[in-house]
Parts: structure tokens; C-alpha cells; sequence
């Protein structure tokens, strides 16, 4: 028995998403007093994979094979099923990002196991086994039984702290052999933003709504995301204006979120938008209507025009960095 | 070429969530039931696409895992523009519950594209579409958030972190599809609400399966603490807050 991780790379690195996967299945292996072993697949330098060891991992499976180069649903699935059955996998934890919705669902029809999607906590009880998950897009949260023998955990991202034990870690390079017919995905074109950080990734994001006025307004929302290290989104009616492009909508619909610090500007915070960012740890409301339901949501709020406070914002930030 | 597209039927976004039976159930008195967003952009594409003749696409199904209550959001989708629905004859009770239902339907009536939304605005689980995928052994794409025909075949755009890829998989093949894949919903209009009526659904018995896990009870997210004001000719002090007492920045 063991808690197994798939960790994504990226480009051969592991980026903090990584490392919380394996804090996260650190905490469960404790709970059933096991281990855990990560899986890494694609070209990842030793020195990089023995960084999950920091986090808990015990062992390191790495598979560096030409034919998973582009990524194919079925054929991670395969691999990741042969490597659980072989390490007698009794919990399968995986991110909740893309790459994880696409594997989960088909390692839970390959193995038989039930999927708790999008876990933000520890799971709450052993027997039965029960997790603590998001529903009604963040509105309510389930408690889930899952009943199979084999369970996946989908991990949300930015919900759990990362945790340093240093464990002792061993790294097995593992030659498999993939089933080319597998192989359907042909990747034609890939268009890569770069030098950018990714709201997924950001631990602090400055957004816009429609209280903006115009796309012309965004330069000291941008500035101020740049000054704070942070990353730009906006709400959906900016995203559906084509003012911002739509990797930015963050809502039900969009991306969701959970950075450590929100900041809405000029977004009143209709349900649907509070569904995308409902898991960040602080939000902080600027909004001319004081009667706005982002207040509801935020722990500090600014009643003004986003026009008048953002260049004074940007201002004290700058005061601050000197 | 046959489209299937899978709807799910769920709260209208904005419903105030409240529990039933000592919190182990949603109350659905007063609920407005509506498409899934995600179902309904995939739904609208699914017609676009077919409303190109050159694309070659013969019918847009839509498919529905639920019991007859579920018949006007059904509606809805052939007055968008489907040319016939199918209704599984269950009560969900988890996504492989539902996905195995689906299957089972892909297999006898044989479907080139199968689209589905990447996730229900209610379970938020993401599961359905990649289950189908692999009960049937067919490729599946992954938060699309583009579809179109070129030379006859379906490319698709892919998300990924950080980018995008543009990607094609031989037919049949599930399509999961995310915000983007249609700019907006379709809207039904009066001769399609009539046209609807007349429309064929069918109705099928579900196939026998156990779902491997069941919800055994609801809470409300935790309270937030009350909102601090800060003066708007002075946003120094939202910083020094952000600093010293959130400790974010």
C-alpha cells in the first residue's frame, strides 16, 4: 500500500503546484501510515526530482520516454495505471489543473476507483473515506464517500501549504514501454505565453470589471499587479467586451482561483464572479457602490472610483518599495 | 458526421444554495433548472458548426442522464437548434454513473464527436467526458477552447498551462470543452420553441452500475469576516493592513 502522485513538469522544472501535490499526499500517507511515491514524466534532471524529496516523497519514479513528449490523455493513463497497480496504490493523488481533469477521469474507469474532485483539505475521515469537496461552484462544499478500494484525489490548486520534512528519497529511472497506437494526439501548433506569470500560478492577482469603463483604463491596474509580483484578471463582461483576452476571465465559467490576495477592481461581484474567486485567502474590494456584494466578500474595502484610487494605489505601493 | 452533445441540468447560476434533510440534500423548492453553462456553449458551437454545410455535419443530439423532471431543460435544447434528444431514464449518482450511461448509448448509436463541458456547475467534478473517453477506448481532448473543420477534419485548441496547442485526434473522439468554444450561448427562438415540441426525444432504461462514491452531507463555505473600510484618499493604509495584518504582500 502506498499514496502515489503524478507531479507535472514543465519544461523539466516543477513549479510550486508540484510541491504542494506532494505536501499534500505527504499528509495522507501519514494518515494511513505509508508512503509516498511520485511519478515524473518527461525530461527532468536528477537534481530537480530529488526537490519532491523535501516534501515528502520516498521514492521517485521518473519516466523519460521520446513517445510522451506530446501530452495524450491515454497514453499518461496507461502508464500512470501500470505504475499504480505495480506500487499496490491505494490513494492516487493528482492536480486539478487541465492536465489532472484529463488523466483523472480515465484512471478512474482503468482502476475502478472513485474520484474526490477538486479537495482543498486533508481527507476527514479514513473509514469511511471521506473528503472535503467543492460543489455548487464553491456555493457548498460535500463531504464524499468514496467507496472504492483505489481512491484519486484531485488536488485544487493553491489550497494546501506546502511542507518541508526532507525525507530520504531514492530515484528510479523506469523503462516502459508505451502502446504507440495510444498515441492519437498530434499537437500542430503550441503558442506559449512567456515571461508572464500565470494566474493560476500567481499569489497575488489585481482584476478589473466593467466599473474600468474602458480598456484604456488598464495601465495602473497593470502596473500595480507588476509592482505587487502579481498577475492580471478580469471579470466577464471585460473578457466578453474583448477589453482583455478570456485567459483572464476569472468566474464559474473562467478560471477559479485562489491566490493570497485578490484584489477587484471596479467589480460589483455577482455570484457568479465570487464562484472564481471565493478560495482566495484575502480579497480586497475598490468599487464605487458601496452597496456592491463584493463588499460581502472582501476583508478590506475601498468605497471611490477605481480611476481616482488605483494611480494613488500605485503611488503608495512605489512609496513602500523604495 | 454526428455530433452528441451531453447536457447536464443544473441550478441557474445565481440560486441561492440551501440544504434539505438534515444537510445531505440540495432543497430544490423555488429552483430555476437550467443548461450547464459549459453544456450550452458546446451546444451552440455543436450548431455553428453544423450550420457550415461544408463541415458535412448530418445532426446535433443532445444526450441527458435524468429523470422526466429534466424535460424542459431538454426542451430548451432543441428549441437552441438540436435535432433530437436522448434521456437516460435515471437518477445520477455520481459521474461514473453517468458517463457509463453514456457509453452504453455511444455504443449502439455511433457518434463522431462527442462534446462535453468541462465541468457541471453542480458537483464541479470534471469527470464525465474523460470517462467516456475511456470506457469506449476513444481519444479525448481536454479543455478546448476552440473547434473547427479543415480539410473536413476537426481541429481543436487546446488549453494548456500557460499557452495553447492546436491539436487534432482521429474521429470518433470526446471533445471537453471550456469557456471560449462559442462566444455566446445560442438563444431559442419562437419558431424554434415550436419546432421543439415536435422534436423527438427518446427515452432509454439505464444500464446497471454501482458509483463508486456518494455526497453524505453539505455545509456552507466558512463565514467571512466582516469587511474593514479604508478611506479612499488613503490607500497607504490598505497597504499597511496587507502588510502587517494579512501579511499577502
Amino acid at each position: 500500500m502506498s499514496v502515489l502522485v503524478y507531479t507535472e513538469n514543465w519544461d523539466g522544472k516543477f513549479k510550486k503546484l508540484s510541491f504542494e501535490l506532494v505536501s499534500y499526499a505527504s499528509g495522507v500517507a501519514k494518515m494511513l501510515n505509508t508512503t509516498v511515491t511520485a511519478i515524473s514524466i518527461g525530461k527532468v534532471e536528477e537534481s530537480e526530482l530529488s526537490k519532491l524529496g523535501n516534501y515528502g516523497a520516498g521514492k521517485i519514479i521518473s519516466v523519460n520516454s521520446e513517445k510522451l513528449l506530446t501530452f495524450d490523455s491515454q497514453a499518461y493513463t496507461s502508464v500512470l495505471s501500470d505504475i499504480s497497480l505495480n506500487e499496490n496504490a491505494s490513494v492516487i493523488i493528482i492536480s486539478n489543473n487541465n492536465s489532472g481533469k484529463a488523466i483523472a477521469p480515465r484512471l478512474s474507469v482503468r482502476l475502478k476507483a472513485g474520484v474526490g474532485s477538486g479537495v482543498s483539505k486533508l481527507p476527514l475521515s479514513l473509514n469511511p473515506f471521506t473528503v472535503y469537496k467543492r460543489t455548487y461552484s464553491g456555493n457548498a462544499f460535500a463531504h464524499l464517500v468514496i467507496k472504492s478500494e483505489i481512491k484519486i484525489l484531485t488536488l485544487a490548486q493553491n489550497s494546501f501549504d506546502l511542507v518541508e520534512t526532507g525525507t530520504n528519497t531514492k530515484i528510479e529511472n523506469l523503462d516502459i514501454t508505451v502502446d504507440g497506437s495510444l498515441l492519437k494526439t498530434v499537437v500542430k501548433d503550441v503558442q506559449k505565453q512567456s515571461g508572464k506569470i500565470l494566474l493560476n500560478d500567481a499569489d497575488i492577482v489585481v482584476s478589473g470589471g466593467r466599473g474600468m469603463k474602458s480598456p484604456d483604463n488598464w495601465p495602473p491596474l497593470v502596473e500595480l499587479a507588476t509592482l505587487l509580483g502579481g498577475a492580471t484578471a478580469c471579470s466577464r463582461p471585460v473578457s466578453d467586451e474583448g477589453w482583455r483576452p478570456h485567459e483572464e476571465h476569472t468566474g464559474q465559467t473562467g478560471k477559479i482561483i485562489a491566490p493570497n490576495l485578490y484584489i477587484a477592481v471596479g467589480i460589483s461581484g455577482a455570484t457568479q464572479h465570487l464562484a472564481g474567486i471565493s478560495a482566495s485567502k484575502y480579497i480586497v474590494a475598490i468599487n464605487s457602490d458601496k452597496d456592491a456584494p463584493i463588499f460581502e466578500a472582501a476583508q478590506y474595502g475601498i468605497v471611490g472610483d477605481a480611476m481616482k484610487v488605483l494611480p494613488k494605489l500605485v503611488e503608495a505601493v512605489k512609496e513602500i518599495k523604495k | 458526421m454526428k455530433i452528441l452533445v451531453c447536457i447536464s441540468n443544473v441550478p441557474d447560476t445565481t440560486t441561492k444554495i440551501k440544504f434539505a434533510e438534515g444537510n445531505t440534500s440540495i432543497d430544490t423548492a423555488g429552483i430555476q433548472w437550467v443548461i450547464n453553462p459549459w453544456d450550452e456553449l458546446s451546444l451552440t458551437r455543436a450548431l455553428e458548426l453544423k450550420d457550415d454545410a461544408a463541415n458535412g455535419i448530418k445532426s446535433v443530439t443532445v444526450i441527458h442522464v435524468g429523470p422526466a423532471t429534466a424535460e424542459p431543460t431538454i426542451r430548451k435544447a432543441l428549441a437552441i437548434g438540436a435535432d433530437d434528444a436522448i434521456r437516460v431514464n435515471a437518477v445520477s449518482s455520481d459521474a461514473s454513473f453517468v458517463a457509463a450511461q453514456i457509453a452504453e448509448v455511444v455504443r449502439k448509436e455511433q457518434f463522431d464527436i462527442i462534446m462535453c463541458g468541462i465541468e457541471s456547475s453542480d458537483y464541479n467534478g470534471s469527470m464525465v467526458g474523460g470517462m467516456i473517453s475511456e470506457l469506449l477506448g476513444i481519444p479525448s481532448v481536454s479543455a478546448i477552447s476552440g473547434i473547427k473543420f479543415e480539410n473536413g477534419q476537426p481541429v481543436m485548441i487546446r488549453e494548456i498551462d500557460g499557452g495553447k496547442e492546436v491539436v487534432t485526434v482521429p474521429s470518433p473522439f470526446v471533445a471537453i470543452v471550456q469557456k471560449g468554444i462559442a462566444k455566446e450561448p445560442r438563444i431559442a427562438a419562437m419558431r424554434g420553441i415550436m419546432m421543439a415540441r415536435s422534436k423527438p426525444v427518446k427515452v432509454v432504461e439505464p444500464v446497471q452500475t454501482e458509483p463508486l462514491t456518494t455526497i453524505v452531507e453539505f455545509e456552507k463555505p466558512a463565514a467571512r469576516a466582516a469587511c474593514k473600510y479604508i478611506d479612499a484618499e488613503n490607500p497607504a493604509q490598505l497597504l499597511e493592513l496587507l502588510q502587517n495584518e494579512a501579511k499577502v504582500i
